[in-house]
């Protein structure tokens, strides 16, 4: 079967796939960066919560990808729940760590005229604690959402559906057209999902 | 005092996986895992791990920094932001999605995870190669010319030193990121510590399970510990 005929066959189940993919990612994400953000903010109030709080998101990061699904396995079973706290579990790091820093490094003088005026601590926090760190948080996003489209990939093998199924099935049915396919398909999500995020990145900051 | 202290962490990070992998081997939880986790499969299985990486990551440092030092001489030099820019876009790729296209093409076996892996760890080794080459003050190597330095001498003597701390910084993170995804190898039949953790998923056991884990994130830690004062040593 030529690659053409193969892609003309299992189109539906590749885009279902993709969808599916798609979908995992996505709602990670959005837990993910609701967590991550009120975390990052939560601990500028203290230094040695911050400090644990960025040395465990960091272990985390380092445990691979496989083991930490496989280990999800005895707690919350085989599919997409487990799959989904993987992925909110790994892209913390770069977003709490983002967000940290990008509240950290706001100019001290700033934060004193804004007192200086009568602003409550809340309203300094939304009008200009957030928006100042808003470049350093955007980064954090980009860089965990493209990781999660990639873990993603992996979390097929925990039953989780998505692209990954596709490569993981290709590989033990030594079906070289799937593993491609698979593969190329999370290539090109990853970079245009870098590549769209980039110019969000952008145009926010201007 | 600073190695020192990092090599306490290395020695730390040593003896917490070998308790783990004693207490494993001593007390299984039932006979599957006693058969299956043994002192020679772990040694051997470590061996294949070391293996994969050490190869790939050589293989990425011989070809990464001629490549960066060869697209930062005045020739090749416009070339450069473009195969960074290149690089980056290949950094985005996920580590599954190059090991199945290595499997695409090569088929199975522990070829397929070295060039894998060879091809993953070589990224961040080329962009920060490049990025240290061409951080060096243009008016320090000025400087060095006008001493009656030539070419050769300059890269060897200037820039490569100045620009060292930046490519070993490469190097650790390409390790890093390498010995995790070396986990994968055990996929495509190129085995390492990866073969626990898929057994240990297929006969559901916890115990092999989080050996399988525990061991590559020492591993990474203890690399990241053995880079890091590597990366303080070359610094200028």
């Amino acid at each position: 079967m030529s690659f053409l005929e193969f892609l003309m066959s299992r189109w539906p189940t590749i885009l279902s796939l993709t969808l599916e993919h798609l979908l995992i990612v996505f709602i990670a994400m959005v837990i993910s960066i609701a967590l991550g953000v009120s975390v990052g903010i939560l601990i500028t109030k203290n230094k040695v919560a911050a400090q644990i709080v960025l040395n465990f998101t960091n272990i985390l990061m380092t445990i691979p990808s496989l083991a930490l699904f496989s280990l999800l396995i005895p707690v919350l079973g085989i599919g997409k729940i487990p799959a989904i706290v993987g992925l909110v579990a790994y892209t913390q790091l770069p977003i709490v760590r983002n967000v940290y820093t990008g509240m950290m490094t706001i100019n001290p003088s700033i934060l004193e005229a804004a007192r200086g005026m009568g602003l409550t601590e809340k309203k300094i926090l939304r009008t200009i604690k957030i928006p100042l760190a808003f470049p350093a948080m955007m980064s954090g996003i980009r860089t965990a959402t493209v990781m999660g489209i990639g873990i993603g990939a992996i979390a097929g093998y925990i039953g989780a559906g998505g692209l990954g199924v596709y490569i993981f099935q290709g590989i033990s049915r030594s079906n070289d057209q799937m593993v491609i396919v698979g593969a190329v398909i999370i290539s090109l999500i990853s970079i245009l999902t870098d590549r769209f995020l980039g110019g969000l990145q952008r145009k926010l900051n201007r | 005092m600073a190695s020192l202290s990092s090599l306490l962490k290395v020695l730390l990070y040593g003896l917490i996986g070998l308790f783990l992998s004693i207490w494993v081997v001593q007390n299984p939880q039932d006979g599957l895992v006693a058969r299956l986790v043994t002192y020679d499969k772990l040694a051997v299985l470590l061996l294949q791990h070391f293996y994969l990486v050490g190869v790939s990551a050589l293989l990425a440092v011989l070809t990464a920094v001629p490549l960066g030092i060869a697209l930062t001489r005045p020739g090749l030099k416009s070339w450069a932001p473009r195969v960074l820019a290149l690089v980056n876009i290949g950094q985005t790729v996920p580590s599954l999605a190059v090991v199945a296209l290595s499997v695409g093409f090569l088929g199975v076996g522990s070829l397929t995870a070295i060039v894998a892996l060879w091809i993953y760890s070589l990224l961040p080794i080329l962009s920060n190669t490049l990025i240290g080459l061409q951080e060096v003050d243009s008016s320090i190597t000025e400087a060095a010319h006008g001493m009656g330095m030539k070419g050769r001498h300059v890269l060897f003597r200037v820039e490569l030193p100045m620009a060292a701390a930046m490519i070993m910084a490469g190097i650790r993170t390409a390790v890093t990121i390498t010995i995790g995804s070396a986990i994968l190898a055990a996929f495509v039949g190129g085995g390492g510590v990866g073969n626990l953790i898929i057994a240990g998923n297929n006969i559901s056991r916890w115990q092999v399970l989080v050996l399988g884990a525990a061991l590559p994130v020492l591993m990474a830690l203890m690399a990241d510990v053995i880079f890091e004062s590597l990366e303080k040593k070359v610094r200028v």
